[in-house]
C-alpha cells in the first residue's frame, strides 16, 4: 500500500517535471546566434571553450573556488591517522602503470591544447591526469597524501589555479571591467588560465581520492 | 525503424536499466559496478546528444574518478570489516 503511493507520487512528480519542461517559454535570447556572432572576439573557435573561459568565465572562477574549498573542507575533516607506508602492487600491474602514465600526460595536455578549436580543454584535461595519478597511487608507486605533511609545492600547485585566475581578474578588473579580455589577448590569456586550471584541477581532483585513500596500494 | 532511433532506444532503456539496478542492487559491489556502467552509458548518451565535451567529463569524472573513490572506499570497508572479525 504504501509503496503504491510512493510510486504514484513519484509518478505524478515526473509527470509535472516533464511538463514544466515542455512548457517552458522560448528563451528571449538566441544565445545560440549570439555566441556565433561574437566568436571572433573569443579568442578561441570552440564555443564551448568561448563561453567557459570568456563569456561565461564568471562561472568557471566559481566553480573552480568551490572544488578548492571542497578538497579544503576535506583536508580539515579528513583522516587523522598518517596514511599507511606504501607497499608496492604486483609487479604486472607496477609495469602496467609505469608503462600507461606517459602517454596519459600526452594525452592531458592534448586536451588541454585542443580546448581553443574542438571538444576538451581544463576540465578534462586535468580530469585524465588526475586518473593518472590514482593509478600511480593504487599500483602502490604514488604514496596517498597527508593533509598536515603535505609539501609546499602541492599546496601551491593545489590553489595556483585559482589564485592565477583571480589574478588575471582583477587585472582585467583594475583596467575595465571583470574577466571581459581585449579580443587581440584573449587566446593567450585563456590558454594560460586553462594551464593553470588544469594542474590545480589534477591536483585537486587526484587529492580528493589521494587525502582520503586508505589503501596501501595493491597489498592485502 | 532507422537504426539511429533503435540505438537510441536501446541507449535509453540500458541508462533507465543502469540506473534502476544500482540503487535496488543487493550487494555493494554490484551496486558499484552497475553505477560505472550507468557513467559509461551516459558518456555514449552525451555523444549521441552531439555533446562531447560533456561526455568527455563524464567519462573521465563520473565514471573513472567517481568509480575509482567507490571502489576504493569498498575495499576500506571490507577491511574494515575482516579487522572487526579478527578481534
Amino acid at each position: 500500500m504504501k509503496r503504491a503511493i510512493v510510486i504514484a507520487a513519484a509518478l505524478v512528480f515526473g509527470g509535472l517535471l516533464i511538463n514544466a519542461i515542455v512548457d517552458l517559454p522560448s528563451s528571449p535570447v538566441n544565445l545560440r546566434i549570439a555566441v556565433a556572432d561574437n566568436m571572433a572576439k573569443s579568442g578561441v573557435s570552440h564555443p564551448v571553450t568561448a563561453v567557459l573561459l570568456n563569456f561565461r568565465g564568471y562561472d568557471t572562477l566559481l566553480e573552480i573556488a568551490v572544488l578548492l574549498l571542497a578538497l579544503i573542507g576535506l583536508m580539515a575533516a579528513g583522516p587523522m591517522l598518517p596514511p599507511p607506508p606504501n607497499q608496492p602492487a604486483d609487479a604486472m600491474l607496477q609495469k602496467l602503470a609505469r608503462i600507461a602514465t606517459p602517454p596519459v600526460i600526452v594525452v592531458g595536455g592534448y586536451l588541454l591544447w585542443a580546448g581553443a578549436f574542438r571538444p576538451g580543454g581544463a576540465f578534462q584535461a586535468g580530469a585524465v591526469l588526475a586518473a593518472a595519478m590514482v593509478l600511480l597511487h593504487l599500483s602502490g608507486l604514488l604514496s596517498a597524501w597527508n593533509a598536515q605533511l603535505l609539501p609546499l609545492a602541492r599546496r601551491v600547485i593545489l590553489v595556483g589555479g585559482f589564485v592565477l585566475f583571480l589574478c588575471v581578474s582583477v587585472a582585467l578588473l583594475a583596467a575595465g571591467s571583470l574577466l571581459q579580455y581585449p579580443p587581440e589577448q584573449a587566446g593567450l590569456l585563456i590558454l594560460l588560465i586553462e594551464s593553470g586550471l588544469t594542474l590545480s584541477l589534477a591536483a585537486i581532483l587526484a587529492g580528493l581520492f589521494l587525502f582520503l585513500s586508505r589503501d596501501n596500494g595493491g597489498a592485502p | 525503424m532507422s537504426a539511429a532511433l533503435a540505438f537510441d532506444l536501446l541507449l535509453s532503456t540500458a541508462l533507465v536499466w543502469s540506473a534502476w539496478r544500482t540503487i535496488t542492487a543487493n550487494r555493494l559491489d554490484q551496486a558499484v559496478v552497475m553505477f560505472i556502467v550507468f557513467g559509461l552509458l551516459m558518456t555514449l548518451a552525451w555523444c549521441r546528444l552531439r555533446a562531447p565535451d560533456i561526455a568527455l567529463a563524464e567519462a573521465a569524472i563520473g565514471a573513472g574518478l567517481t568509480g575509482a573513490l567507490l571502489l576504493d572506499a569498498l575495499g576500506a570497508l571490507r577491511k574494515a570489516k575482516t579487522a572487526r572479525r579478527r578481534q
